[in-house]
């Protein structure tokens, strides 16, 4: 799905980097944003609606709709469609509305 | 109601002459003629990349020379960075997000975790646009993607949306985004307008039809199916009076449907911070009251481009300088220059705007002061 050869643009791809998509190793380019990486990896469903569980995508790429929030190392609501890819990174598709991690900790009596 | 927590985490309180939020075509030409007369400037943007939507526009403007026309969207989004970058006293806040505006005049930023406060004499918004939605049986598949998303994903981030595409909307946007579409090798099946014409410039029309894809005007899309993800969409045609026509249905086969039915004015920090708001369906949604120098109801508070109503990065970019200016002004700064660059600017939006294309923006903006 990358583009490899385009008459006006050149993409400066990063390196490749290896991360996990629900325990899935995939490759992306590092500092793309990670719905790209999983979009050219094939991976269209994102997300799922609260109460009808119906599977969402991305859908306005710069942040605004709230329609690819995912868990990012352990971070819930992560825009992916904004939100940097990096090497190792953890990408788990979310139930849920998400749990804060320092709510989560106090929960476990972990100490923050 | 004042900032919260004015002393926490966030550290001192910073104060600023002139701040900008959004560094699009209008927040840019806002900070350059800011800067240029004088003012010391704080440009915020919440991408690492100043440039706002110039930065997947491949195609050449159109308009007049002083707005760059001829020029690729992507290059002007470049020379405007370079001034601003060239102009003494700005300074930019990028990978940062505006979160409120306070009756103190406070602007909380959050910046990587970390939460600043600035206090700026002069405020100036210029937020953009968010893409409109269209409501028929399953849009929400994924798949069906805004015509900036798709922009986004395959010329800033180089991955084509998916191998077939069904367009929604024949205005500029559609008419661009799949011309887009062809040079990143991806099959476009059509595209369905409501309206019975074509609604963007000719040119870009004639191009699309050159290369083999329908428009289907009086059309519009009856419902999207897939399992998982979009697999097709059924389309049907309107009568004059713009009802579906039972039997004129047909099926589609696409993995992506492009929907590019217009933009509203990103508006939601104008509302938060008080200024007055009219919904003018000719701009786009709703947009701030505001005077000749594009200051809101709110004293100190200017507005520049999309988030003000929906119009075209050139005239974008000529609203900011005014804004940019009028700020400059109301801080008695520039001297005689200032009532100058505000002047060439008002005359330059009057030009941009009284051509057959800018009917809308004309009638939008008498109901909005009317």
């Amino acid at each position: 799905m990358r583009i490899t050869d385009h008459p006006i643009l050149t993409f400066g791809h990063g390196r490749k980097v290896r991360f996990t998509f629900d325990g899935r190793e995939l490759e992306g380019m590092e500092g793309e944003v990670i719905a790209a990486a999983l979009h050219a990896a094939g991976v269209r469903v994102l997300s799922h609606s609260h109460s009808l569980h119906r599977p969402r995508g991305f859908y306005c790429a710069i942040g605004n709709c709230s329609s690819c929030l995912m868990l990012v190392d352990g971070e819930p609501n992560v825009r992916v469609c904004v939100e940097k890819l990096s090497a190792g990174m953890r990408v788990e598709t979310q139930s849920g509305k998400g749990r804060l991690r320092m709510q989560a900790d106090r929960e476990t009596g972990k100490p923050s | 109601m004042s900032a919260p927590g004015a002393r926490a985490d966030g550290g001192a309180l910073r104060t600023a002459q002139v701040v900008i939020v959004g560094a699009g075509p209008a927040g840019l030409s806002a900070a350059l003629s800011a800067a240029s007369l004088g003012a010391q400037v704080v440009l915020i943007d919440r991408e690492s990349r100043p440039g706002g939507q110039l930065i997947k526009q491949t195609h050449m403007f159109f308009g007049s020379r002083a707005q760059y026309a001829g020029t690729r969207g992507i290059d002007i989004a470049r020379i405007l960075y370079d001034q601003v970058l060239g102009a003494a006293g700005v300074e930019f806040l990028l990978d940062a997000t505006v979160l409120g505006r306070y009756s103190d005049s406070v602007v909380t930023v959050e910046q990587a975790d970390r939460c600043l406060k600035l206090k700026p004499e002069r405020l100036i918004i210029a937020t953009g646009a968010s893409e409109k939605v269209l409501p028929f049986p399953n849009n929400d598949l994924p798949g069906i993607y805004g015509a900036g998303a798709v922009q986004t994903l395959m010329n800033v981030h180089g991955v084509r949306p998916g191998r077939r595409v069904l367009m929604v909307g024949a205005g500029n946007i559609g008419l661009i985004v799949s011309y887009q579409l062809l040079q990143a090798g991806v099959d476009v099946v059509g595209i369905v307008e409501a309206a019975p014409t074509i609604g963007g410039y000719l040119v870009h029309a004639a191009k699309i039809r050159r290369s083999g894809v329908p428009i289907l005007t009086s059309h519009t899309i009856k419902e999207a199916y897939g399992k998982a993800a979009l697999e097709g969409a059924v389309v049907w045609r309107l009568d004059e009076r713009w009802q579906p026509i039972p039997g004129t249905e047909r099926d589609i086969s696409a993995d992506v449907v492009c929907v590019a039915v217009g933009l509203s004015p990103l508006a939601e920090l104008l509302f938060q911070a008080g200024c007055e708001m009219r919904y003018v369906a000719e701009l786009g949604g709703h947009v701030p009251v505001r005077d000749d120098d594009l200051q809101t109801t709110v004293p100190g508070i200017y507005v520049a481009g999309d988030c003000s109503g929906i119009e075209e990065a050139s005239s974008a970019m000529v609203e900011g300088t005014l804004a940019g200016a009028s700020a400059a002004a109301s801080l008695a700064l520039g001297g005689r220059q200032t009532a100058a660059v505000q002047e060439r600017a008002r005359r330059e939006l009057y030009e941009l705007r009284c051509g057959p294309a800018g009917q809308k923006t004309r009638d939008g903006l008498c109901r909005l002061a009317g």
